[in-house]
């Protein structure tokens, strides 16, 4: 079949420029390039090359949404006023008239109701927040799911894990701002953690606020940590984490054509950029949207901060949410030695266990490069299935952290379920620990049979649904090979090789230097490889093939694949030659 | 194993080989020129409505009122409900229309680019350690120990003016500390003889107005200062450090449930007890009372306090007792404190108990 490809649209095989008549891009291109020298640069990296999927879309939506951030937090800046000063409310929300608060609290209740297009940016910038975190957190769990973090990523993954620290620290900064009764709570609490700290506690929270709670320094100086600090900080990091991008290319699924030593997929010109630009305005319109409907901290509601006023469920952003619960349910031990107080119901759940959750997550990539001795570049990503271990470890985080998290709304749990917060309370205590430790059995043996079915469909082919009747009686269920992109996707996938200790003792029974490690390296290699599955070899398939033929004549009956119409007259097309699914 | 050996990356393509890249399959619009016009028109449709949002949204803008229309609509004001859907629509469909775009119009080969190793050429990394170690060695800072740990020692030491710099953010908690102003984490402005008074009207009250199982939120009568009471105007920071730590509850039970303290017999009249609002956890107000138990709850993390028993802590993440401030009434039958609480209120600290 020949093809009219003269309308074709233009190909990216298109023959290089030429510089045959300077046309109007040329001529601004040639100014640009004589005084910054971006040709060099920009040749390589125009048609830079980006692979599609769509769990590579969700990191854009966090960093689509910290442009949101940036945008409408700099709107805000020109009414908010960060200070503390007391002033009696004259704006136009009725209820609150005449109420002495603070300068913040009036100038945020002036950006909601006196501002037009105000109460918009402060519920979009709410909400782009809550996109940024969350969707930084489900970006990190594809990382990990799919060995993205594997060499040469490392450094990259521990970016975004200081990322997610720094988005969360600025979401804490940002909703405490309006000095609103239930972020004057969350501060409050906060100021109890900094006095837990062993030692220097009061001196720190002196320090943070400028005196005894809650002085008026507090605001201030979130807002400077708010709107200067973090995100500068932010900004360098995002840049260092896309430069990084670029520098490795991104990772790809396997499939036909695409290798560890290429990359496959659209240019950046013009299919990316317009894709990626695209969608930034997606992420845009839809927090405006968000924004312009639904209602988040709705600080009116809440009334000024007072030291002396709580509200029944008060809580704080989601993402802060899980060390929360894990204060919730800790149970209230403190101790006295030598006449100093120890809050260890305070530091374990804040001061201990998100510091050492966060070490544990940038870690992960190295203690798994450790155990497995695999030195080697990683560009293609692996099935969560094909990783048990790793999945398993990542669902039983994920187990503890929904629990911990759950943990946080155990006021809000007990009520909605008519159920008494004392048993959800003692129920999570437990939980914490059992359920991670079930989620990672569970995750692993699942992962295992997953991969054993990836097995069975290489070796036996899928399951048609045809059900064969014998001469004899019998049914068996007619089964069909795989397409051959499928089966090559299906084994595009490494052999995992169980780290082994050889010459422990040298010919005189002296133990080798440092062969303790080594042999604890090997037996957590043995626990990580040793159940997994392994893809058939060339000769298991070949013999499963050979089976299968002979099957076939065995089950003679069709000599064509079966579409399940044979009989009812609803084939719509013929199957003599055609293959039946792209399975 | 050589080092260039080892950052191959793994090769995965067996038992069955690279099929290679599938071939490109045209698009309805590479080759029917009425399809490419019709996405032609989709895509500038797409921008035209989202001109018309942006016409929307400055029509919205100056003609919907705020202020006190703020929940007309759905519970929000209709200005807000009208700019974010608008704003949403102009920038949707830009985003939908560049991306439309992109799927039926734009070239759609995908291309194959081949990586590089992340490690530099061996010939570059050793030309790198080569100019690396001439410029340390030209530098001297090798072979002169005492210039490098001097420039070290005075590098740390930079730290100090850093560290120092910050010294002045506030005062420390030994500097404020006053128990006449009740200043101070182990202070309050309680003192003994004041009255208790309701902490929103600031009303004194009289132990004998108090039904059983009332629960009243109060306060230190030296938060509303009179001509009448004498106390000294207080506002701003002081007022709010003030009450961060002066907030108490009282409550009226029966006087037999009570199970009065070591050497704290004489610190209830008549049913009514006292004790701090502050949380000793992490410092939230507390107030959600159940009269029949007695029974005080934190909404912040659920750390219950049993009110007849001293305020011990019955269940939830709080170690300590609530402070329990001694209540004894004056001439004309108001409640007043006999002291201020004996014990810093509120969260742990680590040298709460030297003080």
């Amino acid at each position: 079949m020949s093809l009219d490809t003269s309308k074709v649209a233009n190909s990216n095989r298109a023959t290089a420029a030429t510089p045959a008549k300077p046309s109007k891009l040329g001529g601004v291109a040639g100014w640009a390039d004589e005084r910054l020298g971006l040709a060099t640069m920009a040749k390589k990296n125009l048609r830079k090359v980006f692979p599609d999927h769509w769990s590579f879309m969700l990191g854009e939506i966090a960093l689509w949404s910290f442009v949101v951030l940036l945008l409408s937090g700099v709107f805000l800046t020109l009414w908010f006023n960060p200070s503390m000063g007391e002033v009696h409310y004259e704006g136009s929300y009725d209820q609150l008239r005449g109420i002495e608060m603070s300068e913040a609290m009036a100038s945020t209740l002036n950006i909601s109701f006196d501002v037009r297009g105000g109460l918009l940016m402060r519920q979009m910038h709410h909400w782009a927040a809550m996109l940024f975190i969350a969707a930084m957190m489900v970006h990190l769990l594809r990382v990990a799911f799919t060995g993205a973090f594997r060499k040469p990523r490392e450094v990259n993954w521990v970016i975004g894990c200081v990322l997610l620290l720094l988005g969360t620290l600025e979401g804490f900064t940002g909703y405490s701002l309006p000095d609103d009764l239930l972020s004057g709570t969350g501060v409050r609490a906060a100021d109890g953690f900094l006095k837990a700290t062993p030692v220097v506690g009061s001196y720190m929270s002196f320090f943070l606020f400028g005196g005894e709670f809650p002085g008026d320094a507090i605001i201030p100086r979130l807002y400077i940590i708010h709107v200067l600090l973090i995100p500068g900080l932010l900004l360098g990091l995002i840049a260092a984490h896309m430069l990084l991008l670029v520098y490795h290319k991104h990772t790809q699924w396997a499939g036909p054509g695409r290798t560890e030593e290429n990359v496959v997929g659209f240019p950046m010109l013009p299919v990316y950029a317009a894709k990626a630009g695209g969608f930034f305005f997606i992420v845009f319109g839809v927090s405006a949207i968000m924004g312009g409907l639904l209602t988040i901290n709705p600080v009116w509601k809440f009334g000024p901060y007072d030291p002396t006023k709580v509200t029944a469920g008060s809580q704080p952003d989601w993402y802060m949410g899980w060390p929360d619960g894990l204060l919730r349910i800790m149970p209230g031990w403190e101790s006295v030695l030598f006449g100093y107080t120890i809050s260890w119901n305070v530091m374990i759940p804040i001061l201990i266990v998100p510091p050492l959750m966060l070490m544990v997550l940038i870690m992960l990539p190295f203690i798994e490069a450790w155990i497995t001795g695999d030195k080697r570049e990683h560009h293609l990503l692996q099935r969560p299935r094909n990783a048990p271990t790793r999945t398993a470890v990542m669902v039983s985080l994920m187990t503890f952290y929904g629990l911990a998290w759950a943990a946080g709304g155990n006021d809000i749990i007990a009520i909605k379920l008519n159920a008494s917060i004392n048993q959800i309370t003692y129920f999570m205590r437990v939980a914490v620990f059992v359920g991670p430790a079930i989620a990672f059995f569970v995750t692993r043996r699942w992962c295992i049979s997953l991969q054993r079915h990836d097995n069975e469909k290489l070796l036996h082919g899928y399951e048609t649904g045809v059900i064969m009747r014998s001469t004899e009686g019998g049914y068996t269920e007619r089964h069909l090979p795989i397409s051959e992109a499928s089966a090559y996707t299906l084994t595009a996938r490494e052999r995992d090789e169980i780290y082994t200790v050889d010459g422990d003792t040298d010919a005189n029974g002296v133990v080798a230097p440092g062969s303790r490690v080594q042999a604890v390296r090997a037996s957590l290699s043995q626990k990580m490889f040793g159940h997994n599955v392994q893809k058939p070899t060339a000769e298991e398939l070949e013999e499963a093939h050979h089976h299968a033929e002979h099957e076939h004549v065995l089950e003679a009956g069709l000599d064509h694949p079966a579409d399940g119409h044979q009989f009812d007259g609803h084939s719509d097309h013929t199957v003599e030659d055609a293959p039946l699914r792209g399975h | 194993m050589t080092d260039s050996h080892d950052h191959t990356p793994a090769v995965v393509e067996e038992p069955i080989a690279n099929p290679g890249l599938p071939a490109h399959q045209w698009r309805p619009t590479d080759l029917d020129e009425r399809a490419a016009k019709r996405a032609e028109r989709q895509v500038a449709g797409f921008f035209g409505l989202s001109m018309v949002c942006a016409i929307l949204f400055v029509v919205a803008y100056f003609t919907l009122e705020i202020g006190d229309n703020f929940d007309t609509f759905i519970g929000l004001g209709a200005s807000t409900v009208a700019l974010g859907l608008a704003l949403g629509g102009a920038l949707l469909f830009i985003g939908i229309g560049i991306i439309q775009w992109a799927r039926k119009l734009m070239g759609d080969h995908e291309i194959s680019e081949l990586r590089h190793p992340a490690a530099s050429s061996d010939a570059d990394r050793e030309a790198t350690l080569e100019a690396l170690s001439l410029g340390i060695e030209e530098s001297g800072i090798g072979r002169r120990p005492l210039v490098r740990n001097t420039l070290l020692g005075a590098m740390g030491m930079m730290g100090l003016p850093a560290v120092v710099l910050l010294r002045d953010l506030g005062p420390t908690n030994a500097q404020v500390a006053d128990a006449e102003k009740g200043t101070g984490l182990q202070h309050t402005i309680w003192k003994k003889g004041m009255r208790v008074v309701r902490d929103v009207v600031g009303t004194p009250i009289k132990a004998s107005e108090l039904e059983i199982g009332d629960l009243v939120n109060a306060a230190p009568e030296a938060l509303f200062p009179t001509e009448a009471n004498g106390y000294p105007e207080i506002e701003g920071v002081e007022l709010q450090v003030q009450k961060a730590k002066g907030a108490i509850i009282i409550v009226k039970m029966e006087p037999d449930e009570i199970k009065a303290g070591e050497g704290r017999d004489n610190w209830t009249v008549d049913g009514v007890i006292c004790y701090s609002k502050i949380c000793t956890h992490v410092g939230c107000p507390i107030s959600l009372y159940e009269r029949t138990t007695h029974h005080v709850l934190c909404p912040c993390h659920q750390s219950t306090f049993d009110l007849a028993d001293s305020a011990k802590v019955i269940f939830g993440p709080a170690h300590r007792p609530l402070p329990q401030l001694p209540l004894a009434v004056d001439e004309e039958g108001y409640l007043i404190a006999q002291a201020d609480f004996n014990e810093p209120i509120g969260a742990s600290y680590w040298e709460r108990e030297k003080q």
